[in-house]
């Protein structure tokens, strides 16, 4: 009896109205979609298996202690990638330093302070956008930009680029944690006495800790992947900075540093890629890929305190 | 400094500091919130100052209908039409590939695979989105190029006009365009998948829909305002990519065939910007500005998705 129910056509789905489970035929058409589906899911996972596994078989031949810690040399014949190490960590955290606290102000500004109107509107719109366009057009902008302040090829210049790029990414993440907390944490501290300020600095963003460092921590892959809009900016070196003699020295050698040309590894993959030299292409790649894990992983762990919380 | 603060915001601190303080905070929050406003807005004034001089130059006619790029020669001529085809036709081409298997593998995660298989897919896949471009570069030289190499010449084995070109052409860049822009689509068709309302799930099982046919003919429907934006989203980034096709792609300005070695938007830019000068690089400027026309043009119609998509939601 209950198969008579069953015979009342689906909604939006007319050209089926005579296929009732009274006169159920096999499908060959659904056995073929659902096997298109299973096709596409294991091409998507073959696609990332092949992927990582292939940079890494191939690349961790290549590295060793001396390709982590040496220098790229022509003259000595040496490859080494520490200089690009070092470089990368430089605009990692220029940039942080810069983008972190604009973006957590301006989610603050946007979820605590803004009234709904034009200008949320427009910056909404504008982070979004921001968060659209290409790195080879941030580097064509860095490059003319900051290089008419009178800053040539460097890490600072990078950085800067970089700042504007890693932004919407921080601001969507702040924005998002500080929507997760209740509404009765505000009014309670603000019940108390507390300043809007000092409900912010001490309510709020602990509250949204997690969310600020998952914003960061994309932020850090996203600068780790990047390469057109280093390319215009912070150009290609690859030396270390050279250190010796007092500290005051030494900590001016690396505060001259970012005002340098230097190479990320993304970038002087890409060189010795161009170059033809694919050994040491795939060995900073194997390296990449471990840094690119790395996150993730450090990603799960925060998101993961994030659910909990 | 630091006791200062607190002082502040207790109940002993002074109503006016209290109210400096309120004040200077709010305002500095405005600043950081507006720089994102500032930055589109000199992004865009330095992308049209830049790239009008060789437009006066050139002439707009020449550079967007011509398709003689010879930026060195004695005589040179700027047409980009074909570096523009070919970027139009590339991302069509990648879209219509890494498209249908984004979206069917977001089904598969969303819908068809058990909780432990998701379990392991969706963060590999979330991993393919985090590897730099130029890995994606690397393996296409290293891996597509060859085999499109051996293509070429089992097609054109007996054509006299074709220029070989060692198999980087459109096509090995199409297919990487195509793999990049597979974990954007696919997390955010997913995401949409999911926030389908399990109401239109059950009711068409309910009245005797199969699986299948509830996936294709009510959930998917449902959720066609997120695969959409997926849509929009991957042509941006395949669009905008270039160090990964710079070297995949070739290096000669062609038509956008399959095995024509091409020059897109973004390659033309990254390729000559070391050694342009003068006029051609004014004009690498200019492909510049034609991208970001592009690109905005893309972000509007994705502005006016994600609106409509609100409306439709409250």
């Amino acid at each position: 009896m209950s198969e008579v129910c069953a015979k009342a056509p689906a909604a939006g789905m007319k050209e089926d109205t005579a296929d009732t489970l009274y006169r159920r035929r096999r499908r060959p058409a659904e056995s073929l979609l659902l096997g298109t589906i299973y096709g596409a899911a294991f091409i998507s996972v073959m696609l990332l298996v092949g992927i990582i596994g292939y940079v890494f078989i191939k690349g961790i031949r290549v590295v060793n202690f001396e390709f982590l810690t040496g220098v790229t040399s022509a003259l000595k014949g040496t490859v080494g990638i520490a200089g690009n190490f070092v470089n990368t960590l430089y605009i990692i955290v220029i940039t942080l330093l810069i983008a972190t606290p604009v973006g957590v102000g301006g989610a603050i500004y946007l979820n605590e302070y803004a009234k709904p109107g034009r200008l949320v509107n427009l910056i909404e719109f504008t982070t979004e956008t921001l968060s659209g366009i290409p790195s080879v057009i941030f580097g064509l902008f860095g490059y003319v930009f900051f290089g008419m302040l009178g800053l040539d090829y460097s890490l600072l210049r990078g950085a800067l680029t970089l700042s504007l790029m890693v932004l919407p990414l921080i601001v969507r993440n702040t924005q998002e944690a500080l929507r997760t907390v209740p509404d009765s944490y505000r009014s309670g501290a603000l019940g108390m006495g507390a300043t809007k300020w000092y409900m912010i600095r001490t309510i709020l963003l602990p509250s949204a800790k997690s969310g600020i460092l998952t914003g960061v921590i994309l932020a850090v892959g996203r600068i780790v992947g990047e390469s057109a809009a280093l390319l215009f900016t912070a150009g290609s070196a690859r030396l270390l900075p050279k250190l010796g003699g007092s500290l005051l020295t030494n900590l001016e050698r690396l505060g001259e540093k970012t005002l340098q040309s230097g190479g990320t590894l993304t970038i002087e993959l890409y060189l010795q890629m161009q170059n033809g030299k694919y050994e040491t292409a795939f060995g900073i790649g194997c390296v990449l890929i471990i840094i690119v894990l790395i996150i993730n992983l450090l990603l799960k762990l925060v998101t993961g305190e994030f659910r909990r919380a | 400094m630091k006791t200062q603060t607190v002082d502040f915001g207790t109940i002993m601190g002074s109503k006016r500091n209290k109210a400096v303080v309120e004040n200077v905070a709010q305002a500095i929050f405005t600043v950081c919130a507006s720089f994102a406003i500032l930055a589109v807005a000199s992004i865009t004034l330095y992308m049209i100052i830049s790239g009008t001089p060789a437009i006066f130059k050139v002439g707009l006619k020449e550079i967007l209908f011509g398709t003689a790029w010879e930026p060195t020669a004695a005589q040179p001529r700027y047409g980009i039409l074909y570096v523009i085809l070919t970027s139009i036709v590339g991302t069509a081409l990648a879209i219509l590939i890494g498209v249908p298997v984004g979206i069917l593998t977001a089904v598969f995660l969303a819908e068809v695979a058990d909780k432990r298989v998701a379990k392991i897919v969706k963060p590999a896949v979330e991993l393919l989105a985090g590897i730099p471009s130029v890995i994606y570069g690397l393996l296409g030289i290293y891996l597509i190029n060859p085999l499109m190499y051996k293509l070429e010449l089992l097609i054109f084995a007996d054509s006299e006009t074709h220029q070989f070109t060692g198999g980087a052409n459109l096509l090995s860049a199409v297919l990487v365009l195509a793999v990049m822009i597979l974990p954007t689509v696919i997390n955010i068709s997913e995401t949409s998948i999911r926030a389908v309302h399990p109401g239109i799930k059950a009711a068409s099982l309910a009245l005797g829909a199969s699986h299948v046919q509830t996936i294709f003919k009510s959930i998917l429907p449902a959720a066609k305002s997120g695969i959409v934006t997926a849509v929009v989203l991957g042509v941006g980034r395949a669009i905008g990519e270039a160090m990964a096709i710079t070297l995949v792609s070739g290096s000669s300005v062609n038509m956008p065939l399959p095995f024509n070695s091409v020059r897109f938007l973004t390659t033309a830019i990254v390729s000559e910007m070391s050694y342009s000068e003068g006029t051609h690089r004014q004009m690498l400027f200019t492909i510049g500005l034609v991208l970001f026309v592009f690109i905005m043009v893309i972000n509007i119609v994705l502005n006016g998705i994600l609106k409509k998509g609100a409306q439709a939601d409250e």
